[in-house]
């Protein structure tokens, strides 16, 4: 298993969930802190030089489906376990952690990208949409509801990425025929094989 | 993964300087490779410099041909880039998955590492990751390995879509490096593993690539980027063919055709296109110009099915390029 890289998880909303309890114990061990390295500026590039951080715990801001979220990361962090270890934004999914599978897909500036190949350091100055920032309120996105009126999934766990995903493939326009829109989802993978189903999901919202 | 230090420069002399000021150090742009390199341990980075905000992501066209900047995002797309260099707007469509387009780079895609399973897995040895420690895939599953240019000591395949295009194209990079600013066919980037497979590219530590270049040629506008994978989307080739073609009054001009999936670099089919030059181009000379792409191949114990591969491939790739 590999090192998340994660300090110890402090608990804002003075909570304790289950899965923080069974994930600290396993986070305790990985956590450093040899602060934060001040910038030296540069005669030659940019004036103010470039920005010098880490590698220890590094204080920053995360804009998250429209709220502004500040957390303290190693570099190292992913913006996947940065989501789900500390802001407890749980729904965006570890599936392979390498960027083969797209559960762990959410929006940045609107563009959809896997969390785990992105560092949190960044994108610190983007706007952050996961699963839990497609609804309003208690009403489902119409992604969400085609997924439910369409049975679009057995198990689940890819879901959240299959939804952001199609969420910004329509967006893109990429759903001129089902072929198309097999193409354009082919970057999140579904092990119980709802594809057909995904797919109609998809088509109703596009229609 | 391993701790590192994170520096977010704004000019390319600062990224080039933070880079080549420290061994540990590397470049990071969109992070899809260099993530998952430093999370499975392939890469292990003191420090990772992020060139994100550099201002190199225009493509742009002018006299001397397309000029695209290393951070320039979704090529494929360009409207220019789609009519006069479709070989290269199909090689950037069929790479990777949307989520994966949407971040990576020019740059960073030329300089991806080998997807050779002996090489992901640290667990194996590897000359590439860890010169003397031998190399598993010549006696592992080698399915997916180099027909050509592979060596003794290393038989992985360079992954890169576009980098196959872009030799197609004669097209070159330019870097800025601790040495100064230089030009380098994409071809001759890499370097053939020999003895010494850890030394993939020519670049130095710290040279940064800045821009690519692709000149104004007879053959660009009529060119075609055939990929054949395991699955039908969001694989790395099999093999794969870039063909670009300047046919006049039915008789070859001219004509490029590189591989890609089969050798450590885009590998350039030039007995292949000798075939082609000067002779009408028919189903015989397409036929010939197949057989002679497949001129000294070593298949290795399970990959001998590339040849023929490689084969069929250019003559598919001719012939459909030839109604365009």
């Amino acid at each position: 298993m590999y090192d998340s890289g994660q300090e110890p998880v402090r608990d804002n909303e003075n909570r304790l969930s289950r899965r923080r309890v069974l994930g600290s114990g396993a986070l305790l061990g990985a956590a450093t802190a040899v602060g934060t390295t001040v910038g030296v500026g540069s005669g030659h590039g940019d004036p103010a030089g470039p920005e010098v951080l880490g590698a220890g715990g590094v204080d920053i801001t995360l804009r998250v489906n429209g709220r502004d979220r500040a957390l303290r990361v190693e570099p190292r962090v992913t913006l996947l376990d940065a989501l789900r270890e500390r802001l407890d934004l749980t729904g965006t999914k570890k599936g392979c952690d390498q960027g083969a599978c797209g559960a762990c897909t959410v929006l940045v500036d609107g563009e959809r990208v896997n969390a785990c190949l992105t560092l949190a350091i960044m994108v610190r100055d983007k706007e952050i949409t996961t699963i839990e920032g497609l609804a309003r309120g208690d009403r489902l996105s119409p992604v969400q509801e085609a997924f439910l009126d369409r049975d679009a999934f057995q198990c689940g766990y890819c879901t959240p990425g299959q939804i952001v995903s199609a969420t910004a493939l329509i967006a893109e326009g990429h759903t001129r025929s089902a072929e198309e829109i097999r193409e354009w989802m082919s970057g999140n993978i579904c092990r119980c094989a709802a594809y057909p189903n995904i797919v109609a999901a998809i088509e109703d919202v596009a229609r | 993964m391993k701790p590192f230090a994170y520096t977010r420069a704004h000019t390319v002399w600062d990224a080039v300087a933070a880079v080549s000021a420290e061994p540990g150090a590397r470049y990071l742009a969109g992070g899809t490779e260099m993530v998952n390199l430093v999370r499975e341990g392939q890469e292990s980075p003191d420090r990772l410099v992020d060139i994100g905000d550099l201002p190199l992501t225009e493509v742009r066209v002018h006299g001397r041909g397309v000029r695209i900047g290393a951070l320039a995002k979704r090529v494929h797309e360009h409207p220019e880039v789609r009519r006069r260099l479709p070989v290269l707007a199909e090689a950037g469509l069929s790479a990777a998955s949307p989520q994966v387009r949407n971040v990576a780079t020019p740059g960073g895609n030329l300089l991806q590492r080998t997807r050779c399973h002996y090489f992901r897995d640290v667990r194996f040895p590897c000359n590439r990751r860890e010169p003397g420690t031998g190399c598993a895939a010549l006696r592992g599953v080698n399915r997916n390995n180099a027909i050509f240019g592979g060596s003794e000591h290393c038989v992985a395949v360079h992954p890169s879509d576009i980098a196959v295009a872009l030799t197609a194209l004669d097209a070159v990079v330019h870097t800025h490096g601790p040495a100064g600013e230089r030009v380098i066919p994409v071809e001759e980037l890499y370097r053939l593993p020999g003895d010494e497979p850890n030394r993939e590219t020519v670049l130095d530590h710290g040279e940064l690539i800045v821009a690519i270049d692709v000149p104004p040629t007879p053959f660009a506008a009529r060119s075609h980027y055939l990929k054949l994978r395991d699955r039908a989307s969001f694989a790395f080739a099999l093999v794969s063919v870039a063909v670009a073609l300047d046919v006049r009054a039915g008789v070859t001009h001219d004509v490029r055709i590189a591989l890609g999936g089969v050798a450590p670099r885009p590998w350039r089919a030039r007995a292949a296109e000798d075939a082609l030059r000067g002779r009408r181009f028919d189903d015989d000379a397409r036929a010939a110009a197949g057989e002679a792409a497949t001129t000294g191949a070593k298949p290795l114990p399970h990959n001998e099915f590339k040849v023929e591969l490689v084969r069929r491939a250019v003559v598919r790739a001719l012939s459909e390029v030839e109604g365009r």
